[in-house]
């Protein structure tokens, strides 16, 4: 609330600035001879941004680690024996004392008798300490402000060239959001290589590359043995590989004819209704598809083969039978078959965008020389294409590798090292979901395994993603 | 052959129908020409079938989510009128009255009915019976004390099972046992709508009301709000980061090996799986940077990070759509590269921008993995207050109400997709608007 | 064994029986050229003065556009035929009804008859894909396809079944490049992707690629526009032999090039025919003022 109100007044401040530094750089130019540099708003602007800017960081930069710093500041008291403490349960502790100063829910953790006591006084000092860290922060932006004010202000004459000064400043923000993007893969990339790397201290990078026993059921316990959980990701890649596989023998055929259908064959209002449903396709969240293929397709899918199942026993194929009567929802077939629903549109928008960049002269070449059109599609166009449409098949198995909700939904839990499209298979964004959901803790492995399945996940895709875009670069500039 | 033959060939009179089809030559040559356009015709069935089976699947998607989720949309309401006895009611502690049982004999009493010995009958009849009647009649006897020893009439949501059964989802034709309502109670039911007890009407209560354990009572305005907090933080930071990354790097950036390592570091962006930025949200916001966990805040964080290279690459293609004369007539009357770009072309884009932001945040809209991994799984009975408090969003709702075991929350899951989907469809509706309202070509 | 196809729709008469190898003949390097310059010699071989294509009351529409009035234009069978006219004039378009490319353009209409040996092309019986068999094109932009040179000139002998086997096809291949003089630039080479030759080179690998089919017309549009003055020359050299054997019509924006290659020219101005007559006369007496106007420069 402080921080909001001081925002505001940081607002009033620098619009105030603004009025000064307007009124003072036209009475500088009123009565002298010649042009003005800047105009009077830039002048206005220059006051305004000096006064505003450096108190708006900071601020910032508090409500972004304030909570860290007091976090720190209030963990340096130890508890009192009283409270039963152990080293373990500090991080939750003082966790739990700044949600409940905060206002926030009390956490699971129910804290009684002496316990109560000091937990109430350690919520009290937090809020002591929070409310006088508030205090000091709104107190440093207003000092900013005005310091960055009275800088600022006497500068401005005539001859002051507030509009390169201001235009500066605004490519240096302009620099700054840029950086964002970059601070983002840094941020990703870091995070991930961090939390991995104390997962390899617990677990060796090998045995969990080539490991083929997924079992991460740690108990919580601290007196059970950490490396009764085993972590070997080959089931969970065999898994992702072969639910990408179903998904593709969908989405890669019906979605390139589709697009070829689009380009080549559909008239105007065939388009006109097509694009903007497979738009729509598109659009529909992945946890949409999800539902949609553990309520339906599942049940479906194995009501089908317990049928198919039940027609084949007692026959020259009773072991199938038998087999197809026990199938269950979740398999992974299931999971691919919508995945592939999921990614038809993907394939087929962008399959279209690469058969358009194909230019018109080949088509009118391959006419010309009596071609039919699919004669003229399959020799000429696809050929020519053929770089695009990899690079989107690329592309659309990258998407079906990092997907996460249809299969957390369909495909299952259960990490099996097999090539049947009928069983249940797990997959590695599952395993980090299920890892993850709950109460997370950073300082076990299997909290941890899901960071090293979330580097090896972004390394995979990240390969498959810089090829493709680097087709597609190469494709577009063949055409351009 | 000679040539000679040839010419004697070649120059006899031409006509329609001199070619004479009885040569093998020219027969197979029509066979060739028959087969090619029976490959022609196989192509274009392959292609339009291709659509057909992905048209189709829309429709199937979208058919099946609204014929499970309609019923969420009618609710079944029961008033029943409870002699409020002085008897059974202590005044000073009346959190501690059993309400619902009141009500539940009061519901028999109107069907002729009294309650057994062991209180079997009025637990089944309360099964029926949402518990929001007990609270009404609490609330309400609270406010007027003076309604002690008189009749009260409360009005509320029947049970959840038996609404499914009046919805006909519950069939009396399954068997007992394989129910959740045994054959007295569906009776009793029946008895009920024949007495005009019940009615049913448009169920606003899954509009207004937060998660509930009591699928009656549960609705989706908690997760809709938590979304809308979720995309203004979304919004506030994706768009004008994007917005200006893009200016940045279509009309100010040097073509060097920086802004090169920027576009394809951008492009691959793009392309991470959502839920790698779950991981880079639990990392770096919740653990290092102490962003409360479950909170639009940190949802949003994540979001936006996730969304601005979408804004980018949309303004980018926008403003490259902003035709260079029109740069160029603005620098050709002494206006600074700034003034340019933000008096003349960024104006131009707009259209575009707006349409790319719009679309981007719709995405991050129905996003559910990065939300699942910043702890939005989150059950909570009142709507969230704002940015700092635990809230949950729709698509994780979804998730959420997926996976509860009741069998009315099936119901309540394609119901709260169809308000998500609602929601998406009015964003991508107001982009495609947008688009083509403002659209120029230039 | 042939690689010079008939369709039974072929009214022409052009040849449909197999011509002989002479493998002998192959010491003085141009076997198969002599060959072909038979074969298709004989069918030009028509009474000079015999009208290949006859255009009848052509009217074009794109949309509610209308692009061509009224035009009616005859084309003699054993001559390059020049159109000439200021852009947008229609030329293009009409070169476009006779092998009925209009047919590819959403919205395109086309009325009126266009006569092929006296057999109109807009008839439902008649099949595009083997009208353009018989009427080749060459686009203003060289447009290989991006494959090796072989399988430029390959293309088309294979979608239509000319060639009876590998050998056979290779034949047709060289024949064609070399009748469109090119194979001693390429000979060595024709595994590299044709996107890779020179502009003029291309042009002709184009028209190599047309010829490979035997056609009995050649439609050029503009052919030369894209292309070096020296390109330009070879390509006009080539255009002068080929009319020994095929009925060329050429769009051109440049009356010099009309008066060089062509020995009948007609003049299209804002969609419609104004004069039509030998090239020679047109521009030396041309009865039009219109023409007159356009031949001397003052518009256009």
């Amino acid at each position: 609330m402080l921080i909001l109100m001081v925002l505001l007044a940081l607002a009033a401040l620098s619009a105030g600035a603004y009025a000064m530094g307007r009124r003072k750089a036209r009475q500088a130019t009123a009565g002298a001879a010649g042009r003005p540099h800047s105009l009077p708003g830039y002048h206005g602007a220059y006051v305004a941004l000096w006064t505003g800017l450096p108190a708006a960081i900071l601020l910032f930069a508090f409500v972004a680690f304030g909570g860290r710093i007091e976090y720190a500041l209030i963990s340096a008291d130890p508890p009192p024996a009283s409270a039963g403490i152990t080293a373990e349960r500090m991080a939750t502790y003082y966790g739990d004392v700044q949600s409940v100063a905060n206002g926030q829910s009390t956490s699971a953790v129910v804290y009684e008798g002496a316990a109560k006591t000091a937990f109430d006084a350690a919520v009290a000092h937090a809020r002591s300490t929070d409310t006088l860290a508030r205090l000091l922060a709104a107190a440093a932006a207003l000092v900013l402000a005005i310091g960055g004010f009275l800088l600022a202000f006497p500068k401005l004459s005539k001859d002051f060239r507030a509009r390169n000064r201001v235009e500066g400043l605004t490519s240096a923000v302009l620099i700054v959001c840029s950086v964002v993007a970059v601070m983002t893969t840094l941020g990703i990339v870091m995070s991930l290589l961090y939390e991995s790397l104390r997962f390899f201290q617990a677990v060796s990078p090998l045995s969990f590359l080539f490991g083929t026993d997924w079992d991460p059921q740690i108990a919580m316990r601290t007196d059970q043995v950490m490396t009764h959980g085993a972590f070997g990701a080959i089931p969970l890649f065999a898994g992702t590989f072969l639910i990408m596989i179903i998904a593709m023998a969908v989405a890669a055929p019906v979605g390139l004819y589709s697009a070829i259908y689009l380009a080549e064959y559909a008239g105007r209002t065939t388009r006109a209704v097509v694009k903007p449903a497979l738009e729509i396709l598109a659009g529909v969240p992945t946890v949409v598809y999800g539902f949609f293929a553990a309520l339906t397709v599942g049940p479906l899918f194995r009501s089908g083969f317990n049928a198919l199942g039940a027609q084949l026993v007692g026959g020259p194929l009773n072991d199938l039978g038998l087999y197809l009567g026990q199938v269950q929802n979740q398999m992974a077939l299931v999971a691919g078959a919508v995945m592939g629903i999921m990614l038809i549109p993907f394939v087929s928008s962008l399959s279209d965008d690469i058969i358009n960049a194909v230019p018109q002269a080949l088509r009118d070449g391959s006419y010309a020389m009596g071609a039919t059109k699919s004669e003229t599609i399959k020799r000429v166009i696809l050929p020519a294409a053929l770089p695009g449409v990899v690079a989107a098949l690329l592309l659309a198995m990258s998407r079906a590798i990092g997907e996460t909700m249809i299969v957390t939904l369909a495909a299952g839990l259960q990490a099996k090292l097999t090539a049947n499209p009928l069983d249940t298979v797990t997959t590695v964004t599952v395993q980090i979901v299920t890892l993850l959901t709950g109460d997370t803790e950073f300082d076990n492995p299997k909290t941890l395994a899901a960071f090293g399945l979330g580097l090896t996940l972004f390394a995979i895709t990240l390969v498959l993603n810089i090829i493709a875009l680097r087709i597609v670069q190469k494709y577009r500039e063949q055409y351009d | 052959m000679t040539d000679a033959a040839l010419i004697a060939g070649a120059t006899q009179p031409s006509g329609p129908g001199h070619a004479s089809g009885s040569t093998p030559k020219t027969l197979a040559a029509a066979k060739r020409l028959k087969a090619r356009h029976a490959a022609e015709f196989r192509f274009r069935l392959y292609g339009r079938t291709a659509i057909i089976v992905a048209l189709s699947f829309l429709v199937i998607l979208l058919g099946r989510i609204v014929s499970q989720g309609w019923s969420t949309f009618v609710q079944n309401r029961i008033s029943v009128a409870v002699y409020v006895d002085p008897a059974k009611v202590d005044a000073r502690a009346l959190n501690g009255v059993n309400w619902d049982y009141m009500i539940s004999t009061a519901a028999l009493a109107k069907l002729g009915l009294t309650d057994d010995d062991v209180g079997e009958r009025s637990g089944k009849m309360s099964a029926l019976l949402s518990p929001a009647l007990g609270y009404d009649l609490l609330k309400k006897i609270k406010a007027d004390p003076s309604l002690i020893g008189k009749t009260v009439t409360v009005d509320g949501p029947i049970g959840a099972d038996a609404g499914l059964y009046y919805k006909g989802l519950i069939k009396r034709s399954t068997a007992e046992g394989d129910r959740r309502l045994d054959d007295a109670q569906l009776g009793w039911l029946d008895q009920l709508k024949a007495k005009g007890q019940v009615t049913s009407k448009f169920n606003t209560d899954f509009l207004t009301h937060a998660d509930s354990t009591q699928p009656e009572q549960a609705g989706v305005a908690g997760a809709a709000i938590g979304s809308a907090l979720t995309l203004i933080v979304v919004g506030l930071l994706a768009i004008p980061i994007g917005v200006l990354t893009a200016v940045y790097l279509e009309e100010f950036a040097p073509k060097n090996r920086w802004t090169d390592l920027l576009e394809v570091n951008i492009n691959n962006l793009a392309a991470v799986p959502s839920i790698i930025y779950g991981l880079l949200g639990l990392a770096l916001f919740i653990n290092m940077m102490g962003v409360p966990r479950s909170t639009p805040l940190v949802g949003g964080l994540v979001l936006a990070l996730m969304a601005l290279p979408t804004v980018i690459i949309a303004t980018r293609s926008a403003l490259k759509a902003v035709p260079p004369s029109i740069r160029e007539a603005a620098l050709g009357v002494g206006a600074s590269r700034t003034q340019t770009v933000f008096h003349h072309v960024l104006p131009m884009a707009r259209p575009g921008i707006m349409t790319g932001a719009i679309l981007a945040l719709s995405h991050a809209m129905g996003e559910t993995a990065p939300g699942l991994m910043v702890g939005m799984v989150f059950f909570s009975s009142d709507l969230p207050r704002g940015f700092l408090s635990a809230a949950t969003v729709l698509p994780v709702q979804v998730f959420i109400w997926e996976n509860a075991s009741e069998r009315a929350f099936l119901s309540m899951t394609a119901a709260c997709i169809m308000v998500l989907l609602a929601f998406m469809i009015l964003m991508n509706g107001t982009a495609i608007y947008l688009r083509s309202r403002y659209e120029r070509r230039w | 064994m042939s690689y010079i196809s008939k369709d039974p729709s072929n009214p022409s008469g052009s040849p449909m029986t197999t011509p002989e190898r002479h493998q002998g003949d192959h010491a003085d390097g141009v076997p198969e050229i002599r060959l072909r310059t038979a074969a298709i010699g004989a069918h030009a071989d028509a009474p000079t003065g015999t009208l290949k294509v006859q255009a009848k009351k052509i009217n074009v529409f794109y949309g509610a556009k209308q692009a061509l009035f009224d035009v009616d234009v005859d084309i003699p069978g054993k001559a390059v035929t020049a159109f000439i006219g200021p852009s947008g004039c229609g030329k293009s378009t009409f070169l476009r009804c006779i092998n009925r490319m209009n047919d590819t353009i959403p919205g395109a209409k086309v009325t009126g008859e266009v006569l092929l040996d006296g057999e109109d092309v807009n008839d439902r019986q008649i099949d595009p894909v083997t009208l353009r068999a018989r009427v080749g094109m060459v686009f203003q932009k060289p447009n290989p396809f991006p494959k090796s040179i072989f399988e430029n000139v390959a293309y088309g002998p294979r979608i239509h079944g000319l060639a009876a086997g590998k050998a056979d096809l290779e034949e047709i291949v060289e024949a064609s490049l070399k009748r469109a003089s090119l194979w001693e630039e390429v000979k060595d080479r024709l595994n590299q992707p044709g996107t890779g030759l020179s502009g003029g080179q291309q042009q002709r690998l184009v028209i190599a690629r047309a010829i490979a089919v035997a056609p009995e017309v050649i439609l050029m549009d503009e052919p030369c526009s894209a292309l070096d003055p020296i390109a330009t020359a070879r390509i006009e050299e080539l255009i002068d032999e080929l009319r020994q054997q095929f009925c060329i019509v050429i769009v051109t924006h440049s009356m010099a090039q009309a008066a060089r290659v062509s020995q009948r020219t007609s003049f299209f101005h804002l969609g419609k025919l104004v004069e039509s007559g030998s090239t020679e006369e047109m521009f030396t007496n041309p009865k039009d003022s219109r023409t007159q106007d356009y031949i001397t420069g003052r518009f256009g």
